[in-house]
């Protein structure tokens, strides 16, 4: 089994393998993603940064796809509330 | 920044591995990059829970720790000039200069709308496998694979593996397809074993063909699905639907470079000929970016293209056969699971066909081409450039893609202002 990584998300401390997704890290504290701009609720479509759908903030960077960007210790990542 | 490679490969999934590894074996300096963290692209993108297959490790390994290659992770193509791409990784912007250039971009999925694709909960199937590779939580959640094609069959042993409840798999071929699909494997018998072996895997959870998801229910997250099934409509309850109807040729980077396209009903691909070659001097395409074919073929052309770029017409001759061979299966793909009309017809006025810019099918009556309708509804305007949206509407017969424009991807600002005056 891999390294543990400790990760924030919203403030929440949440424990993943090494080479987990920030957008997987996310799914398991079952958070939503983004809201579209007419303010519907989405998450991850595709999977392979090809759809946008799972646009983050991470380590105060805007618009980062969280399916293309695995845990780094520490990280802190929010989603659109 | 700027960086000089003999040759220069695109895309780390089974094409640009071999390429890599192909050109590499001849004393070529190498530069290999990729979008994704890890090497290895879709079909053997690293799971993190269970580890690697050994013939993805084999590959890998080939390539990335082969001393000619240099392996750039994280890098993504934003721009291109005559001989260099402009490329961003997450720290820095730079040119990478090359002598030759192999694509080997692969595919994405087709998505296509339907009321209620827009939730939570609602992934690709090829999607929901590379999501789940990385860690997504699906232990004892209950999962629909659906759409067409035998991806759907991998990404459900992928969901089992991973402690899913596979409620079911629903192909839109009919049964008589499927089963001339599976009496024709024989030719290929790598496939065939695997389908099998898969099958094994799947014990207990129903394969229905002639099998449509007509919508998804739920408010802030998917609850249900009705399917439109030879048995009537059906109304399944469900945590998670994995729904692809196919996979796409990711040709932006290719048309971006000037190579010749060419349609595939209505999706393009890039043509090349047996070495390769596109219709630019000294650019390669290969693997699924010329059509879909699967991993042997996809291998196969790397492999031809890594030798065919540094002049090794014999290695690339012996090659030919097994290319052509690899290459029959793709017609057999696209014949047995062309898509039912009634795909095509299941967005509703009301159901958004731009996710980026929340556009509804009605906002396009009346436009017919993409680009009048991008500037009235700002549909394709959005973060994924019309890749989801643009791909869908060419394939509802709406109107076709436009072309790419730089950037490929949203740059930063900062790797814009890069001057490519400084490679020359
Ligand atoms: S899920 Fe599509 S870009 Fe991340």
């Amino acid at each position: 089994m891999s390294a543990l990584i400790l990760i924030q998300v919203n403030g929440c401390d949440v424990e993943v393998p090494a080479g987990t997704s920030v957008a997987a890290a996310i799914a398991r504290l079952e958070l939503p993603f983004r809201r579209s701009v007419r303010g519907q609720w989405r998450a991850p479509l595709c999977g392979m940064g090809v759809c946008f759908e799972c646009r983050v903030h991470i380590d105060g960077v805007a618009q980062q796809r969280a399916c293309m960007v695995p845990v780094r210790e520490g990280m802190q990542v929010s989603t659109d509330d | 920044m700027t960086d000089h490679y003999d040759v220069l490969v695109v895309g780390a999934g089974p094409a640009g591995l071999a390429a890599a590894t192909a050109a590499a074996s001849h004393g070529a300096r190498v530069g290999l990059i990729d979008a994704q963290a890890t090497a290895g692209g879709q079909v053997w993108r690293h799971d993190v829970e269970h580890g690697d297959t050994a013939l993805a490790r084999r590959n890998v390994a080939a390539a990335l720790e082969h001393p000619g290659v240099t392996w750039l992770a994280q890098t993504r193509v934003v721009g291109v000039e005559a001989g260099a791409l402009l490329v961003e990784d997450p720290k820095n912007a730079r040119w990478l200069r090359y002598r030759a250039l192999i694509l080997a971009t692969g595919a994405r999925e087709l998505l296509l709308p339907f009321p209620g694709w827009t939730l939570p909960g609602v992934t690709g199937a090829g999607g929901l496998q590379a999501l789940v590779k990385q860690g997504w939580p699906l232990r004892g959640r209950r999962v629909v694979i659906a759409g067409s094609g035998p991806l759907l069959l991998a990404a459900a042993v992928t969901a089992r593996r991973h402690g899913a409840q596979v409620l079911g798999i629903y192909e839109q071929a009919s049964a008589d397809n499927i089963q001339r699909f599976a009496r024709s494997l024989w030719r290929w018998p790598g496939k065939a074993a695997q389908a099998v072996g898969m099958r094994a895997q799947l014990v207990g959870a129903p394969y229905r063909c002639g099998s449509v998801v007509r919508r998804a229910f739920g408010e802030t997250h998917i609850q249900s699905i009705e399917v439109d099934g030879p048995r009537g409509l059906e109304q399944i309850a469900c945590d998670h639907l994995a729904v692809g109807y196919g996979l796409l040729p990711n040709v932006e980077l290719a048309q971006l470079l000037g190579c010749d396209l060419q349609l595939v009903g209505v999706h393009p691909r890039v043509s090349t000929d047996a070495q390769q070659r596109t219709s630019v001097e000294g650019i390669y395409a290969t693997g699924e970016l010329c059509g879909i074919g699967g991993r042997d073929s996809a291998r196969f052309e790397g492999a031809i293209a890594g030798h065919a770029a540094v002049g090794d017409d014999a290695h690339v001759a012996r090659l030919q056969r097994h290319r052509q061979h690899a290459r029959r299966f793709a017609e057999l793909l696209d014949r047995h699971f062309a898509l039912d009309p009634r795909v095509h017809a299941l967005a509703e006025p009301d159901t958004l066909i731009c996710r980026c810019e929340d556009v509804p099918l009605s906002a396009l009556d009346g436009y017919t081409d993409a680009r009048s309708a991008k500037l009235a509804t700002r549909c394709g305007m959005g973060a994924c450039q019309g890749r989801i949206c643009g791909s869908a509407l060419a394939e509802l017969a709406r109107f076709p893609r436009n072309g790419s424009r730089p950037p490929l991807f949203p740059a930063r600002l900062s790797t814009l202002g890069s001057d490519p005056s400084s490679v020359r």
